[in-house]
């Protein structure tokens, strides 16, 4: 008996502090977008929307933590496609106080649509010219560069006996016919530098008939960037095409897998961090924008990425990289490739969304 | 006549469009058995309940003793109330379940605990204490449910089917029982049944219902002698109906008062024998009555008749006999006694 | 006898139950809607909107209807579901059929084995195949040639996500189906039989009509099981879009929360197909006379030796499928280095971020267990025991039944839309944890609420009366009386929602907030990254989870059978 009243009794308080904590978090965002979640109230908390990897973010994160432990940083982390359009729907009632590590064509494409506060961060003399927005303040600011590559699985195929292709030419061979993935520019930023690579590589026309043929070869179409080189590391594809640090990483967790830059040139973009336009921005802010390209952070950066944007003679190539990584890079235009993303995906989805995973 | 200790006044009684009490008028002298009998849906169940306040009347109202109870609660009509199907908490011990309500009062642990023993003890059950509901006959649930409704000495004991469910046996005892118990303890006990046998048996009175309505109440005895209707005569106990015709009334009688004679005597009907059925002390024999007079009995007449008598006239089927029915047990319908049944042929 | 006197003066309140009652009734009322009927109203707004939040009629659903590629999604999705729910059905019947009318042997063994995949998120079903019928898999590679037969089936696309839907809907179907084969009545058989009738006639004219509601109640279970669920195409389905996808495409990858709403809406349409097709199937479902004899086996060896191989492929494939991910998840590089590795386990390298997410899982399941098992009985027993407005006790009862028609996709957006809004007093549970508490209680209410229900049924209906007459307030009869009689069934509810929140992805993959990332979620974020070995050890950990909690249950439920073996054994 005692037992059931103490059950009745024990639900009663559940109930009254699920309301009460319903009651007391009042804030003034209005409407969030999905998984924005987290009303901002508290001072000490910051919403960082991001497209780093995984597994990059919480070691990246540690200098953070430990200079500022009193700030709870909310990661909101989705592919690079999937950030842009969740920050583009927060127009009105922005949830993110901090974009990092974003491609800075997505970027572009917020500031056209006037939603980036200029900062000028602490330290933003180091970053070399083509890496940050020429705007005073700076709109955005690069961390590194990262690039196509061909994530491609040797002992596949081996077993079909087949060369490794090399270059972009390579690919649309017919003996690669259903063996190559490659992410979806609409959802994943890797997928719409490779493809906007192409695009001021070749020329329009001549980039989407040369896709035209990719397509012909290509089982499917990811979601994100990272999952081609996964792919091809487990061989359920033998042919990733992906980016630098992905690929290498596969091939150093001890996949069969051998990283190919493409010999015409890597289609490339730039990890950049801004700050949000909305009504209070709050210092933390401001302070993890200085803190996102100091020097503990940028040498976490440089462990995986081997082109940084800080000018530095200390900055190191990682394992797996060629000797020259800068010279990989095709000479593309960023803000060209933000004013015709629009179009590019739209063209894109229009010829090959039939073969796209879902996203 | 008695005084009234409960006054049952024009309680009416629906449920959406069905009505389970036209307005009623009972009046129930303190102390009394009575019997609630009729059919299933003749709404006499729906009435015990009422009473009991587990259902509210549309309108109407009763009184005990002249106090208005129609919008008391339940809980403090002082009511014992007896489920049919006994609704013991089969979670509880049988100690536990007759000390349920007994809880509610302001008693002391060994004042309860004397109490479940006295009427555990009354109804012989008190070896049982510690046993649960589902370890028990049916017939020793039943007197669990009846202990546990008397344990709080109620003002009206109520009995809602009470021995339905269980056999032929174990039935008979138990009507002793509950009789005993009301008279042992002098409450008012009011029984819903739709065995006409328990009723007659147990009652000090028998209200018997249909329709709705309350159709005639009255002693047992007068209730079985003299019916106020086709459907009190027919209801309880075998009867064989007299059809009207020729403008005069219907009259019925009941097959023990019918007499069988071999031979022809005045005012006798010439019938033929359909069949004989055992009953064990005695025989219920079917006619069918021949010629003119036939057409009284489009059902043919019924007759228990002795074992002895049978022997004695030799009655088997197909024989010719002569039925007589005494005036004196013929059962009238209506307010105006008709003139002695003429006889046709 | 006296003439009447008319009294009228009756209050209201004995009428319809006590006021506290009524009150809580009101109270249930008003949660039910706050749950279920507000959130609908929000989608269904939200469907006549633009991008930008202005309303634009019907345009919506025109936009879907005359886009290829989204008409494109439902054609696939009613395929796949159509071909599901037939496979499903027949295997869940043959299944059930070797069950219940076979002697065949370990039937206890088959029936734990078609409840495991109850416990897997529907995400694992997609992993496993992958692992075993993938490019790499275990059957397409012959075993990495161990074998000489190689068998590629072309998983992704359509048959990976068939085989996975049939993996997943069939327990819910082979349930139904031992059910309705198990109330059948032997006289219909021997009558037959005495006839002349032969075994196919017989069932053909007996067999089938008896489970005839039960087979359709099935087909409508699976297809919309199928129909609507996320975590399997998710994973299998290549490039194949269905509804689900779709979905999650247009408000997760475009934010276009109008399309989202509006596809959300055509997903809920053969769910609510089969919500009406169930209720009517229910109300026809008359109960087997009380002079049925259940149905005795005949021997026939031949018979079980056909069903007993058929249970024996089934069992195979699922535990198969299993084991094939618990493997995955400790292979250090499948399939190029099969060493034992627990790396997949440290999820601080992948899209999880780290255990976090389990945990998170775990004290939401643990939460809605408790408040949802509370709330659910109440609502069950205001509604079946109490004689408060029956107006009121429909509207709750509809309410209660409501969720079963409701895709836990549609349910989580409906919440997006209802909770998010600033001027919604209840907007500070969005982004908390109570908001998917919240979301996974509506989401399961139904069934929980039906199994209190039929518990409630079950009791002497004068247990309340009884204990008016006796005196005895009815909260103390529901506390000292009703609720032990139920234990059974409020453990089975409490197991349900704890193990059903564990494996949902559907309705809280949109409600999350960034630091309460939960564990099926972040399958669904590896296997989007490609981490599927992770992923596969994610899974694994939901399974054994629940496998622990369902084991506690049968522990707790047989001590309380030992216990109350005296009160239980009643026979009527």
């Amino acid at each position: 008996m005692k037992k059931w009243m103490g059950t009745a009794l024990a639900t009663v308080l559940i109930i009254s502090a699920l309301t009460a904590c319903g009651g007391k978090t009042n804030n003034t965002n209005g409407e969030q977008g999905v998984n924005g979640n987290k009303p901002a109230g508290a001072s000490s908390e910051i919403t960082v929307y991001t497209a780093l990897e995984d597994d990059q973010i919480q070691t990246y994160l540690e200098s953070y933590k430990a200079a500022n432990p009193n700030v709870k940083v909310n990661i909101v982390r989705d592919s690079t496609g999937v950030i842009t359009a969740k920050l583009l729907a927060e127009k009105d009632n922005p949830v993110a106080d901090v974009v990092w590590g974003t491609a800075a064509t997505s970027l572009l494409v917020l500031d056209q649509n006037k939603m980036l506060e200029g900062y000028s961060p602490k330290g933003i003399e180091n970053i070399q010219p083509e890496f940050k927005d020429t705007q005073e303040p700076a709109h955005w600011v690069g961390i590194d560069a990262w690039e196509t590559a061909f994530a491609v699985n040797t002992a596949e195929l081996e077993k079909k006996g087949l060369e490794v292709p090399k270059s972009y030419a390579d690919l649309i061979k017919p003996e690669y016919k259903g063996m190559i993935v490659m992410p979806n520019p609409a959802s994943s930023g890797t997928g719409f530098l490779t493809v906007n690579g192409l695009q001021q590589l070749m020329g329009d026309s001549e980039a989407w008939s040369y896709l035209d043929k990719l397509d012909q070869n290509i089982a499917v179409y990811t979601e994100s960037g990272s999952k081609p080189a996964k792919m091809a590391g487990t061989g359920e594809y033998p042919i990733g095409i992906s980016f630098g640090y992905r690929a290498i990483q596969e091939k150093k967790g001890g996949a069969p897998v051998e990283v190919v830059f493409p010999t015409e040139g890597s289609g490339w973009d730039v990890e950049a961090n801004a700050l949000i336009k909305k009504d209070t921005i709050k210092p933390e802010a401001k302070a993890f924008l200085d803190w996102a390209i100091s020097e503990e952070p940028m040498k976490k950066y440089n462990e995986n990425y081997a082109i940084l944007a800080m000018k530095s003679d200390s900055s190191v190539i990682p394992e797996g990289y060629s000797k020259d990584p800068i010279s990989q890079l095709i000479k593309l235009n960023l803000n060209k490739a933000a004013e015709n993303r629009d179009a590019t995906l739209a063209e894109w989805t229009k010829r090959y969304e039939a073969k796209s995973e879902k996203q | 006549m008695p005084q009234s200790y409960l006054s049952i006044e024009g309680i009416r009684k629906s449920f959406g469009s069905f009505t389970a009490l036209e307005p009623i008028h009972i009046e129930i002298p303190r102390n009394e058995f009575v019997c609630l009998l009729g059919p299933s849906g003749c709404g006499k169940t729906t009435l015990l309940r009422m009473i009991a306040g587990l259902e509210t009347p549309d309108i109407g109202r009763m009184l005990v003793e002249g106090r208005d109870i129609t919008s008391l609660p339940s809980a403090k009509r002082n009511v014992g109330f007896m489920f049919q199907s006994y609704a013991l908490f089969p979670n509880l011990t049988v100690a536990q379940n007759v000390a349920y309500g007994l809880r509610e009062k302001k008693m002391s642990k060994p004042q309860i605990q004397s109490k479940v023993e006295e009427v555990l003890n009354m109804v012989d059950l008190l070896s049982s204490a510690k046993k649960y509901p589902a370890q028990l006959s049916g017939g020793q649930q039943q007197r669990v449910a009846l202990a546990r409704a008397i344990a709080l000495s109620p003002d009206f004991l109520l009995l809602d089917e009470p021995l339905s469910a269980l056999d032929a046996k174990v039935r008979e005892k138990l009507r002793l029982e509950i009789r005993r118990l009301h008279e042992q303890l002098g409450m008012t006990t009011i029984m819903v049944t739709h065995d006409q046998e328990e009723a007659l048996t147990m009652a000090d009175t028998v209200v018997v219902m249909n329709n709705a309505k309350v159709i005639q109440s009255g002693m047992p005895e007068d209730i079985y002698e003299r019916p106020n209707s086709r459907f009190v005569a027919d209801f309880i106990g075998a009867v064989n109906f007299l059809e009207a015709s020729d403008g005069r009334e219907a009259l019925a009688i009941r097959p023990e008062h019918v007499r069988i004679s071999p031979i022809h005597e005045p005012g006798s009907y010439e019938a033929r024998i359909e069949s004989l059925e055992f009953r064990g002390s005695f025989y219920r024999v079917t006619m069918l009555v021949q010629g003119p007079s036939s057409r009284y009995f489009p059902n043919g007449i019924m007759a228990d008749v002795n074992r002895s008598i049978v022997k004695q006239y030799q009655l088997e089927k197909n024989r010719r006999v002569y039925v007589q029915l005494p005036e004196e047990h013929l059962i009238h319908f209506g307010p105006t006694r008709p003139e002695r049944l003429e006889v046709v042929g | 006898m006296r003439p009447a006197k008319w009294h009228t003066a009756l209050t209201l309140k004995r009428r319809n139950g006590s006021l506290f009652e009524r009150l809580a009734m009101l109270l249930l009322l008003a949660g039910l809607s706050v749950m279920i009927l507000l959130p609908l109203f929000s989608l269904f707004s939200k469907a006549v909107t633009n991008k930008q939040g202005e309303y634009n009629g019907l345009d919506n659903f025109i936009d879907y209807f005359s886009t290829p590629a989204l008409l494109n999604s439902l054609q696939h999705t009613v395929y796949v579901s159509l071909l599901t729910a037939v496979l499903s059905v027949f295997l869940g019947f043959l299944f059930a059929y070797a069950l219940t009318r076979t002697n065949i042997p370990g039937k206890m063994f088959f029936k734990t084995v078609s409840l495991l995949m109850l416990f897997a998120p529907t995400m694992m079903v997609g992993i496993g195949l992958t692992y075993l019928f993938g490019n790499q898999g275990l059957i397409t590679t012959g075993f990495f040639d161990a074998l000489p037969l190689h068998w590629d089936i072309g998983l992704y696309g359509p048959t990976g996500i068939v085989i996975a839907e049939v993996l997943y809907t069939f327990p819910q179907a082979c349930l139904i189906l031992v059910v309705s084969l198990s109330f059948s009545d032997f006289n219909l058989y021997e009558a037959a039989k005495t006839m002349g009738a032969g075994k196919g006639r017989i069932f053909l004219t007996v067999t089938i009509p008896s489970v005839k509601y039960g087979l359709i109640s099935s087909f409508f279970v699976c297809f919309t099981l199928a129909f609507t669920d996320f975590g399997a195409p998710q994973v299998v389905g290549g490039g194949y879009n269905v509804l689900a996808t779709e979905i999650y495409k247009q408000v997760i990858g475009q934010q276009n929360m109008g399309m989202g709403a509006t596809v959300g809406i055509i997903l809920t349409l053969p769910a609510i197909l089969a919500f009406i097709v169930d209720r009517f199937v229910t109300s026809r479902q008359h109960a087997v006379s009380a002079r049925a004899v259940p149905y005795r086996i005949t021997a026939n060896r031949k018979r079980d030796g056909v069903f007993l191989s058929l249970c024996l492929i089934m069992a195979g494939m699922i535990l198969l499928l299993i084991g094939t991910v618990f493997a995955a998840s400790v292979i250090k590089i499948w399939p190029y280095n099969l060493a034992f590795s627990l790396k997949h386990y440290d999820f601080s390298k992948v899209a999880g971020g780290s255990l976090q997410p389990f945990w998170t899982s775990l004290r939401m399941s643990a939460w809605t267990a408790l408040i949802g098992t509370v709330v659910t009985f109440v609502g069950a027993y205001l509604i079946e025991k109490t004689k408060t407005f029956p107006v009121l006790r429909q509207a709750g009862y509809f309410l209660s039944i409501l969720p079963l028609a409701l895709p836990g996709i549609v349910l989580g957006l409906s919440y997006i839309f209802f909770f998010n809004k600033e001027s919604n007093p209840m907007h500070g549970i969005y982004g908390t944890i109570w908001i998917l508490v919240l979301a996974n209680i509506a989401h399961f209410y139904s069934v929980a609420f039906v199994t209190a229900t039929s518990a409630l049924k079950k009791l002497d209906r004068e247990i309340e009366t009884a204990s008016d007459s006796l005196g005895v307030p009815r909260y103390k009869t529901l506390l000292r009386v009703t609720i032990p009689l139920c234990l059974p069934a409020v453990l089975e509810m409490a197991m349900y929602f704890f193990i059903n929140s564990m494996v949902t992805v559907s309705a809280v993959m949109f409600l999350y907030a960034a630091d309460l990332k939960l564990a099926s979620v972040s399958i669904v974020n590896m296997e989007d990254a490609g981490d599927i070995a992770p992923a596969a050890a994610m899974s694994a950990l939901i399974v054994l989870t629940n496998i622990g909690i369902r084991l506690l249950y049968e522990a707790i439920t047989h001590q309380i059978k030992k216990r109350t073996h005296a009160w239980q054994t009643r026979e009527h």
